[in-house]
Order: structure tokens, then C-alpha cells, then sequence
């Protein structure tokens, strides 16, 4: 059983979206998608100012399994990007819903939002 | 370095001891001069951290390495997609005739017309095998292959003057060479879904073709595919791809499930790799070259590279460069050679009457493996399948335990590991491929084997946790292998600059 916090949003391709107090919203992967992963050895993020469409791949994660890219579950302009992840991957898989977070994005429409899942639609997304 | 693998065995540098030596030199015949005057200073080193041990020691240091490995000469290595047959011997009697062994490749054409004949035959013979017009036996490995399978198509579309198509389709179950030779050949690569069945989803290539309209240079697709399972809508494919205006690419890495019984060229492939490596029997995973020979269709014939074996009027035979379609070189020399020669005695071994019977067994075997195994693990597309099939170990994960584990406990039972999540689109999954060479006794106790290690995951789920138990070293440090790119060992206190990679 993996962690789903249920006052996330979360997308099909296993992203978690936090809406924060000033608007922007933070992605990263899910406990599931890590733990599907295995150990997380590389990571590829947007640089700041960038701008991303809905489902657009925004980066790539590379485990000791396989590479797989990660899709925006949003649109909007990447403000902030984790950078203490380089070189320091595991923190994915060690917490993925805090320390790991991947980048800020400040919203650019809502379009997409309706997609999202709540953690209850997620968990049978996943058929936990 | 792993700590169980260094009790185990130093590495040769550190077995050195300075002075000792394996041989006694003769004394020197002619005058002596400085080493200077006779090479140019920049390839000069001071120093030269060679290892020093005596022929024994050396002996015995690469002796007891090899016993630590695993290979088919000494158990079953049923790794899915890769085809690890048996290798007859009888392939390496052949290469070991010095008309093949000790042939320089600039020597006159006359005096190698044997080697020649070989190239020449083989090129034909697979031609026959694949259901194509042309081959080359160029390519040194099997993505190498693909490469220039890509590159022939690249050509072909340029020469008529549609060098914008671009796109090259590629189903999501497919190897992971695919996307990866279309992206280095400068192709943009889009993905056809897999449907239900496991199979190509002929709708949404439909709706893929049509909204890349003008733009589509090919459709790259392994036949019988990724989850061991024959595209059975591969007409329709081939003529949806090629009303497109888009070639056929067959990646040939399942060809052990068609050889002797069914032809790509027959389904409607234009361009295809078949690894010699796999099929064809010569040994693979570390333990030599490898050759990607790709066979063509006539209206991509003109585009091989070059050399190819050809044949006078006269019955001789010569290398042709004379080729102004050409694409040009794209190996040292002429290829694998002694690959080739390994893989053309395999065939004649069979001969025409029963290559059938290699793709019949290693079907048959796969689909007993099948029945027998999919009462213990569910298979992911349960029908008839090919040459391997594909098993998804999800239930397991109620007990804490992945297919991963699984994996490594079938190390203690003294098999090597089937595939394991690959291809993507089945989680937890194992893919077995028992190949033809395995007898049914064989096929048994793996399966007895695992069906033990299904009740341990239920049971005792640490000892899969734990696994390998008996293996040489333990689990690896997969994080480190990936991150620590420092793959030249160097004495301490020495730097060994010109092999440092890190």
C-alpha cells in the first residue's frame, strides 16, 4: 500500500499537484510511482521561465529500472525548480511528497484541471 | 568495487608483484636504438602500470573469474527478447580453420576467395530466410542494425525527394533501441498504442498515420512482438503504413520464432536487422561480437553500404564498392566476419530441409512453459504465444515481494534470471524465452523451480528480500553502478590518466 495524501490532486501518469497559499501549484511524483520506479539515479527539470502546456513532458526521471518522462498535469510557467536533487535523486524515494517536489508552476489557465484525480480516484486509478 | 567479489578475487593489478614475469624474453637481434626517434613524443609515456605475474598466476587469476560467470554452456538462461540458445560447437570448429582464422583483411582478392564465398552465400542465404531481396552484413550488433536500416530508409525517401518525411512510428511495447536508433538516425519519433490483446492497435496507427500525413518515413515493428504474440493484423499494417507513403522496418531480435516457417518480407516488411547473435546461434551477452546483418527489399537495394560480396561471371568473387547509391561505409572492414562464418555453419548444419524446426521447437517449448507456469503466475496475454511469453508477478506484492526478487532468487536455483520489466506496458513482469535447445527435462525443473519460489514468496517473503543467497556476490549497488561512473581500477598512489573515465 503507498501513501496518498488526500489533500493532493493527482494526475494518471502518477504526478501529485499541491495548490499553495499564493497560488502556485508544486508537482512531483507519487509514493506509487516511486515505489514502481525503484531507486531514482537521474533527473531531468525545466529551468525556470519556462513555459509548459497541459500533458507537455517537462522532464525525464531515470531509475535503475527504466527511463520515464514526466508529463505536466497543468499549464502554466515553471517559477521554482528543486534543485536539491541534484545528485541526490534517493530523496525522491525517500519523500516523495515533501523534499521531493520537482518544480512550481504558476498556473496559466485551468484547463486540465478537470482531468485530475482526487486521492480517492487516484487509489482506484492504481487499483490499491 | 562489490567487498564479496574483491575476497573472491583481486583484480590482476593487484596480484602484481614488481619483476615477476611470464615469459623470458629472447635476447635482441638487432642494433638497439632509444625508443624516441622510433615513435612520436606524444604517444611516449614514462610510465606504463602493466600488471606482472607469472603465466600460472595468470592462468588461474582468469580461470577462477570464469567460473563465476554464468553462461549457457552451463545452465538454462531463459532471458526473454534475447534469444540465449545453446551454441554448437561445431561453429567454432568452423572459424578456427585458418582459411578464416588467419585471413588479413587487405590481402589480395585471390588468395581469399573461400572467405569471399562465405560472405557472398550468407548474404543470399539470409535473403532466402528473411523473404528479401538484399543483405548486408555490415552492422556490428543489432541497434547498429536498426541504425542502418533507419539510414536506408532515410535514403530512399531523400532520393525521391521527400528527405521531410520525419517521422518514424513506433509501437510502446517496442525494444527500447527503437526510439532510441530513430532518435540518433534524426527521426521524430511517435507512438502507436497497444491494444487489449497485446497487440498493435490498428485504430489508433490509423489515427497516427492521418495526423502525421506527408511527414511519415516508417512504422518500426518487431514481429511476433514484444509480448511474444504474432501481429496478426500485420497485412493491414503494412498496407496502412505503406499507403502512407511509409516503409516497413522489422526489427528481427524474435526472429527464432519465424526461422525456416514465416518470412518478413512476406508480411510486408521493406527493411529489417536479424541478429546473428541470437538466432544464428553465435555467442552473445558479453561473450563476443556481435552482427546485425539488415536485409532489404529490392527499391532499398541500391542504398546498402558498401562493400558487398558479389560474384563475377567468371564465378569469382570480389568486394563491390562500385556503388553510387551508396550510403557509403559504416564498419571497419567487412563486418563480424568470423560471426558470419559462425552463423553460415549453423545454417548449413540445418540445411534448407530443417530450419523449420528450430522456430517449431522454440514455439512449442515457449507455449508449454506457458500452461505449465501460468498456473502459478498469471500470463499477461494468455493465448498461444510465439517464441517467450510474458508473466505479471503483481499479485505477489501482497506480500511485499516484486518481480524483482523473484528474479534474484532464481540465481539460488541455479538459473540465470529471466527478463524483468520489459516491456513496460506489463507491471512486475518476467519474460521467459526457454529457446529450442532446452529439452522438456530442463523446461521442468525451472519450472519446478519457480513454482517453489512462489510458495516461498507466500511463506518466507525475506528470503526473496534477501536473495541471492548463493550467488558469488549479493544484490549489487545498482544506485552506484549508475552514478559512479569510475570504471578504470588504478593502483593506489598511481593515476592511470590515459584509461580514467572519471
Amino acid at each position: 500500500m503507498s501513501t496518498i495524501p488526500a489533500d493532493l490532486k493527482y494526475s494518471k501518469s502518477h504526478e501529485w499537484i499541491r495548490t499553495e497559499a499564493d497560488g502556485t501549484v508544486t508537482i512531483g511524483i507519487t509514493d506509487h510511482a516511486q515505489d514502481e520506479l525503484g531507486d531514482i539515479v537521474y533527473l531531468e527539470l525545466p529551468e525556470v521561465g519556462r513555459v509548459i502546456a497541459f500533458d507537455e513532458v517537462f522532464g525525464t526521471v531515470e531509475s535503475v529500472k527504466a527511463v520515464s518522462e514526466l508529463y505536466s498535469p497543468v499549464a502554466g510557467e515553471v517559477v521554482a525548480v528543486n534543485d536539491t536533487l541534484t545528485n541526490a535523486e534517493a530523496t525522491i524515494n525517500e519523500s516523495p511528497y515533501e523534499n521531493g517536489w520537482m518544480i512550481k508552476v504558476r498556473l496559466k489557465d485551468e484547463s486540465g484541471a478537470e482531468e485530475l484525480l482526487t486521492a480517492d480516484g487516484y487509489k482506484s486509478e492504481i487499483g490499491e | 568495487m562489490n567487498e564479496t567479489l574483491k575476497v573472491i578475487e583481486p583484480t590482476i593489478f593487484e596480484l602484481s608483484r614488481p619483476g615477476r614475469t611470464g615469459t623470458l624474453m629472447p635476447e635482441c637481434d638487432v642494433p638497439e636504438r632509444p625508443t624516441a626517434e622510433l615513435l612520436p613524443g606524444v604517444a611516449l609515456r614514462n610510465e606504463l602500470p602493466l600488471p606482472e605475474l607469472s603465466e600460472c598466476e595468470v592462468m588461474r587469476h582468469f580461470v577462477r573469474i570464469s567460473s563465476l560467470n554464468y553462461n549457457v554452456d552451463k545452465g538454462f538462461y531463459p532471458l526473454g527478447s534475447c534469444t540465449m540458445k545453446y551454441n554448437p560447437k561445431i561453429n567454432d570448429q568452423a572459424v578456427l580453420m585458418p582459411g578464416f582464422s588467419r585471413v588479413h583483411p587487405y590481402q589480395p582478392e585471390e588468395t581469399v576467395q573461400g572467405s569471399l564465398e562465405v560472405l557472398y552465400r550468407m548474404q543470399s542465404d539470409l535473403a532466402a530466410i528473411l523473404g528479401m531481396d538484399a543483405v548486408s552484413l555490415q552492422p556490428a550488433a543489432g541497434a547498429h542494425g536498426e541504425q542502418l536500416g533507419l539510414a536506408l530508409i532515410r535514403a530512399y525517401h531523400e532520393h525521391r525527394g521527400e528527405g521531410h518525411r520525419k517521422t518514424i512510428l513506433i509501437p510502446t511495447a517496442a525494444h527500447g533501441t527503437n526510439p532510441a536508433s530513430a532518435a540518433r538516425t534524426g527521426y521524430s519519433v511517435v507512438d502507436v498504442n497497444t491494444n487489449e490483446r497485446g497487440l498493435v492497435d490498428v485504430a489508433h496507427l490509423t489515427a497516427q498515420l492521418e495526423k502525421n500525413a506527408g511527414k511519415v518515413a516508417g512504422f518500426m515493428l518487431t514481429n511476433p512482438n514484444t509480448v511474444g504474440l504474432f501481429e496478426e493484423d500485420i497485412e493491414t499494417i503494412s498496407s496502412l503504413v505503406h499507403g502512407a507513403g511509409g516503409l516497413m522496418y522489422c526489427d528481427g531480435a524474435n526472429m527464432n520464432a519465424l526461422v525456416g516457417t514465416a518470412r518478413p518480407g512476406d508480411m510486408g516488411f521493406d527493411v529489417m536487422h536479424v541478429n546473428l547473435h541470437k538466432t544464428f546461434s553465435v555467442p552473445h551477452g558479453g561473450g563476443g561480437p556481435g552482427s546485425g546483418p539488415v536485409g532489404v527489399k529490392a527499391i532499398l537495394e541500391p542504398f546498402l553500404p558498401v562493400p558487398q560480396a558479389a560474384k563475377r561471371d567468371d564465378g569469382t568473387f570480389y568486394l563491390d564498392y562500385d556503388r553510387p547509391l551508396s550510403i557509403g561505409k559504416i564498419a571497419p572492414f567487412y563486418g563480424a566476419f568470423l560471426a558470419v562464418v559462425r552463423a553460415y555453419a549453423y545454417i548449413l548444419h540445418y540445411g534448407r530441409e530443417h530450419l523449420n524446426e528450430i522456430s517449431e521447437n522454440a514455439v512449442l517449448n515457449a507455449n508449454y512453459l506457458r500452461v505449465r507456469l501460468g498456473e502459478t503466475f498469471p500470463v499477461a496475454y494468455d493465448r498461444i504465444c510465439m517464441h517467450e511469453c510474458v508473466f505479471t508477478l503483481k499479485d505477489l506484492k501482497k506480500h511485499g515481494v516484486k518481480a524483482l526478487d523473484v528474479a534474484k532468487r532464481i540465481i539460488d536455483y541455479g538459473y540465470h534470471p529471466p527478463t524483468m520489466y520489459f516491456p513496460l506496458i506489463v507491471p512486475e513482469c518476467l519474460m521467459i524465452e526457454p529457446t529450442e535447445t532446452e529439452s522438456m527435462d530442463t523446461i521442468d525443473r525451472f519450472i519446478t523451480a519457480v513454482e517453489k519460489i512462489a510458495l516461498e514468496a507466500r511463506d518466507n517473503p525475506q528470503l526473496l528480500l534477501d536473495a541471492p543467497h548463493s550467488a558469488p556476490v549479493r544484490r549489487l549497488d545498482e544506485v552506484g553502478a549508475a552514478k559512479k561512473l569510475d570504471l578504470a581500477w588504478s593502483p593506489v598512489g598511481h593515476s592511470v590518466d590515459a584509461v580514467s573515465v572519471s
